[in-house]
């Protein structure tokens, strides 16, 4: 067991865990953030994805002592309101359907957006393939994407 | 009626402020938790108000909340049975609360969502009471004004005096409307006078699910709650013949490992539960279990020794008649003109996103489950009978689901964390892994089908027969008549083609093996359907006959002939190019109708890839169009994905692919383009979230060999392998 600090959403937690225990059990059952979802433990379906200094990552593959003293980014951090760009281009374009991945799709589509404005078809097909949907989503994440991207766009042309 | 129920203070609450905006929740809202409040305190419990009935409650301010009996699992129940109601009721879908119900089907009859049941199967009802709500609050509005019922309405929620102006909200009547006589026949609205059914309306559920708000079973906590992890036996059956926990009590945190068992059908799947304060040690702790089986006394099967059965099944005289017409035989046997062809289809797991799971809570005499659960009234009933509860003393809640397709319809799980909770005198979740919830199964059932048919001078189908071999899931039960047919042997197949043929046979050879199967997606006719549309495709090839117009002249009925045109027209059938391939299927199930067309063309390196899908749904009587959408997107993707990327294999019999890197999901870059069409018509209600996956398989196999001729007959198939 170790004492470790947690910064989370701009918010820093203590917490005593044993530092080989996956960052994603330590945000869900110990910080208690049950937004970032299990889906594999093995980085294969991007449910777990949050942002650690800003990459998205798989919070179910990386040891909770890799993630200390750095920012972490979950989806509750986006905003819970759900005034971030990608979560209101989710709303429109009605993308969730049983929703439980779509924490870990909206991490990535966001890194994404960040990295790349005005991404192509082949650049989203890049970023999310690493994101497994089984309600089949995809044609729905693809148009939110677009859509969050021309969102951002006026509102950084508005500044 | 009814007074309000004392266990709605344990129902899952969430109000909503605005159709699109954030969701608020009422009772315990724990903000350093950052989620959602699940239970809320019988004070706000009481201002729920006076019960209409089992779906319609209002409190005396006039906040209308509404229940939805069925489960969330992302088809959309959570938006379509309240759209239902406030059209009839009269109120904005802006206004209400919507509450899961709890397992009770006294009171809402059957719960299962399953089988695409639930607006076709409780519409009608639905409609019913909502309207007669709605004129019991209008009378009640009559009396207090003293003015006839005639020249008042109901809108928004409230009840207006026509000629005067004056209004009442429904708070300020319910008392009074809720002691009136129900009235025996209302006049339900015509769908030109719908104003919030038939629209493409926003889902009250989707900024859950941006924000990471939503509660799904592996998200709930009870105080106190204990986590457990079973290593049960990889073979499915037989038993724990030792174990050694001298490890796995060492790892921090670990507090019992009990032996545990549950019941799969006709047996128990036993195991060993590591129980620990968090799931990360219980986890751990498995790991460095030793758990030694007794797995004698049946057989470890393989892939290849299941297939082969089934082809010997096939061959053999013995099989159960399912459906018969003419002498079909005979007839084929005559022609001249005749082809047969075998199709094979895999094993499935059903691979939701979130993994199995499940709460409990036993104490005393009465437990309490809450979980991603289809079917919390089955869960009532089958665990009443196991663990020898009254009924009442078994409170099932519904949390949201990461995923069903059939497989949360099954009550092993929640019986698993009850008898663990029993012993371990705590709540408790179990949480299955990934590689628990691919490799135990019960998975959709691996099927061959043989098909045999013959086509007359004008190119028509003069003989059709066809026999499938495969498990049949009724034959799993204990005391089940292994003699009886598989009634779904002709599920998927449009009924207007069996009006058609003057002789068929329908004939099944069941598989009986011990490998636990189960709904997926679409059951049967998500198998079915490709061996009878790639069949309907190699006759029409037969009678040298274009796919569409093969089929026309055996439908017998103008709603297909609407279908099939519509199809026809929206894909461009007849402007195909050189270097594109179009095929074509169509297949019924759950009272809908599905037509889909594939274009397949190959890439620069001369493989074939998906170009675009399109869909026609007939479904009659509907909701929200874009819920429908969005379901027969799904469906593709995932009918796809059973197509080209994954199956489940057996080895020494223990599933072979245990986790997403083996068992390969369908993903964004496997996504064509698909485009939709929803028929309009005065049908009644079909389903919805499953008729849109039979007809992608075959659809796409005869699109490839349009483009190649070359026949696929076997799935799952590679794609860049054609």
């Amino acid at each position: 067991m170790a004492s470790l600090t947690l910064k989370i959403n701009n918010k820093t937690h203590t917490v005593d865990v044993d530092p080989k225990m996956p960052l994603l059990w330590a945000i869900r059952d110990v910080v208690g953030l049950t937004g970032t979802k299990y889906g594999c433990g093995i980085a294969q379906c991007g449910a777990c994805t949050v942002h650690l200094g800003g990459t998205p990552v798989r919070s179910c593959s990386i040891p909770v002592s890799a993630a200390a003293n750095k920012d972490i980014v979950t989806i509750e951090g986006l905003s819970t309101d759900n005034s971030h760009p990608v979560q209101q281009a989710w709303i429109a374009e009605q993308v969730p359907q049983c929703g439980y991945c779509q924490s870990g799709q909206i991490m990535a589509a966001t890194a994404l957006l960040k990295k790349t404005p005005n991404p192509t078809d082949k650049d989203i097909d890049t970023a999310m393939q690493g994101h497994i949907c089984r309600c089949g989503t995809y044609p729905r994440i693809r148009k939110a994407i677009k859509a969050a991207s021309q969102l951002m766009n006026q509102k950084a042309s508005i500044k | 009626m009814e007074a309000i129920s004392k266990n709605i203070s344990r129902r899952n609450f969430i109000k909503f402020s605005s159709l699109t905006g954030a969701a608020l929740t009422l009772g315990l809202y724990s903000q350093a938790a950052g989620k959602e409040a699940e239970i809320i305190t019988p004070e706000a419990a009481e201002n729920l108000g006076i019960e209409m009935n089992a779906w319609i409650t209002i409190d005396t301010n006039g906040k209308v909340t509404i229940t939805n009996h069925r489960s969330e699992m992302g088809q959309g129940s959570f938006q379509s049975v309240p759209q239902m109601i406030a059209e009839e009721l009269e109120v904005n879908l802006s206004d209400i609360n919507i509450v899961f119900a709890q397992g009770n089907n006294a009171k809402y009859g059957s719960q299962i969502t399953g089988g695409s049941s639930t607006i076709r199967g409780t519409y009608k009802k639905l409609l019913k009471l909502s309207a007669t709500a709605r004129e019991m609050l209008i009378e009640a509005a009559a009396k207090k004004w003293n003015v006839s019922k005639a020249e008042c309405y109901a809108e928004g929620g409230r009840v207006i005096h026509k000629p005067s102006g004056k209004k009442f909200h429904y708070g300020e009547l319910v008392q009074e409307a809720s002691k009136l006589e129900a009235p025996k026949n209302v006049k339900l609205k015509l769908p030109e006078e719908y104003k919030i059914i038939r629209k493409p309306l926003p889902r009250q559920d989707t900024p859950l699910k941006t924000n990471g708000s939503a509660i799904f079973g592996l998200d709930k906590k009870l105080p106190g709650m204990l986590y457990a992890v079973v290593e049960r036996n990889p073979r499915f059956h037989g038993k724990v013949k030792s174990f050694d926990d001298t490890e796995t009590k060492k790892v921090p945190g670990v507090k019992h490992v009990i032996p545990v068992k549950m019941s799969v059908f006709n047996t128990f799947r036993e195991g060993v539960a590591v129980v620990a304060d968090n799931l990360w040690s219980a986890m751990q702790g498995r790991k460095v279990l030793k758990v030694e089986w007794d797995d004698s006394g049946f057989e470890h099967l393989s892939t290849e020794q299941l297939y082969a059965r089934m082809s010997d099944a096939l061959k053999s005289n013995n099989s159960l008649s399912v459906r018969t017409k003419g002498d079909a035989e005979v007839v084929y046997q005559k022609s001249e003109n005749k082809i047969e062809a075998t199709y094979e289809t895999p094993y499935e797991s059903h691979a939701c996103m979130e993994p199995l799971n499940c709460v409990a809570h036993y104490q005393d005499d009465k437990v309490e489950i809450w979980g991603p659960i289809q079917g919390p009234d089955w869960v009532q009933d089958f665990l009443s009978n196991l663990l020898s509860l009254p009924k009442e003393k078994i409170i099932v809640n519904m949390t949201f689901l990461g995923g069903g397709f059939g497989r949360k319809a099954f009550m092993d799980y929640p019986h698993e964390a009850a008898v663990i909770s029993k012993e371990v005198k705590a709540p408790v979740q179990v949480v299955w892994t990934r590689e628990d919830d691919t490799t135990q199964g019960p998975f959709r059932p691996g099927m061959m089908y043989h098909c045999k048919g013959s086509v007359n001078a004008n190119g028509n189908i003069e003989s059709y027969i066809m026999r499938t071999a495969g498990q049949n899931m009724d034959h799993q039960w204990p005391n089940a008549d292994k003699k009886s047919y598989n009634g779904s042997a002709t599920e998927g197949f449009l009924e207007t083609y069996l009006n058609s043929l003057q002789h068929y046979s329908f004939s099944d050879s069941p598989l009986d093996v011990p490998i636990p199967v189960m709904w997926w997606r679409s059951v049967y006719a998500s198998t079915n359907a490709f061996a009878m549309e790639s069949f309907m495709d190699e006759l029409a090839a037969k009678a040298g006959k274009d796919p569409l117009d093969f089929r026309r002249p055996h439908l017998h009925d103008g709603r297909y002939h609407e279908l099939i045109n519509k199809l026809e027209e929206v894909s461009g059938w007849k402007n195909r190019k050189k270097g594109e391939g179009y095929g074509v299927a169509i297949a019924e199930s759950f009272s809908s109708i599905v037509g889909e067309v594939v274009k397949v063309s190959k890439k620069a390196d001369g493989k074939v890839k998906i170009d675009k899908v399109w869909a026609v749904m007939d479904c009659g009587w509907y909701v929200n169009p874009d819920i429908i959408k969005a379901q027969i997107e799904g469906s593709i993707i995932m009918g796809l994905g059973a197509a080209v990327t994954h199956a489940t294999h057996f080895k020494d019999g223990k599933a072979v692919e245990q986790n997403f890197n083996t068992y390969k999901m369908p993903r964004i870059t496997d996504t064509p383009e698909i485009e939709i069409h929803i028929m309009e018509n005065d049908e009644k209600a079909g389903g919805v979230g499953e008729p849109s996956l039979p007809p992608i398989a075959p659809a796409l196999t005869n699109a490839i060999f349009d483009l190649t001729s070359k026949r696929i007959r076997k799935l799952p198939f590679n794609l860049e392998e054609v």
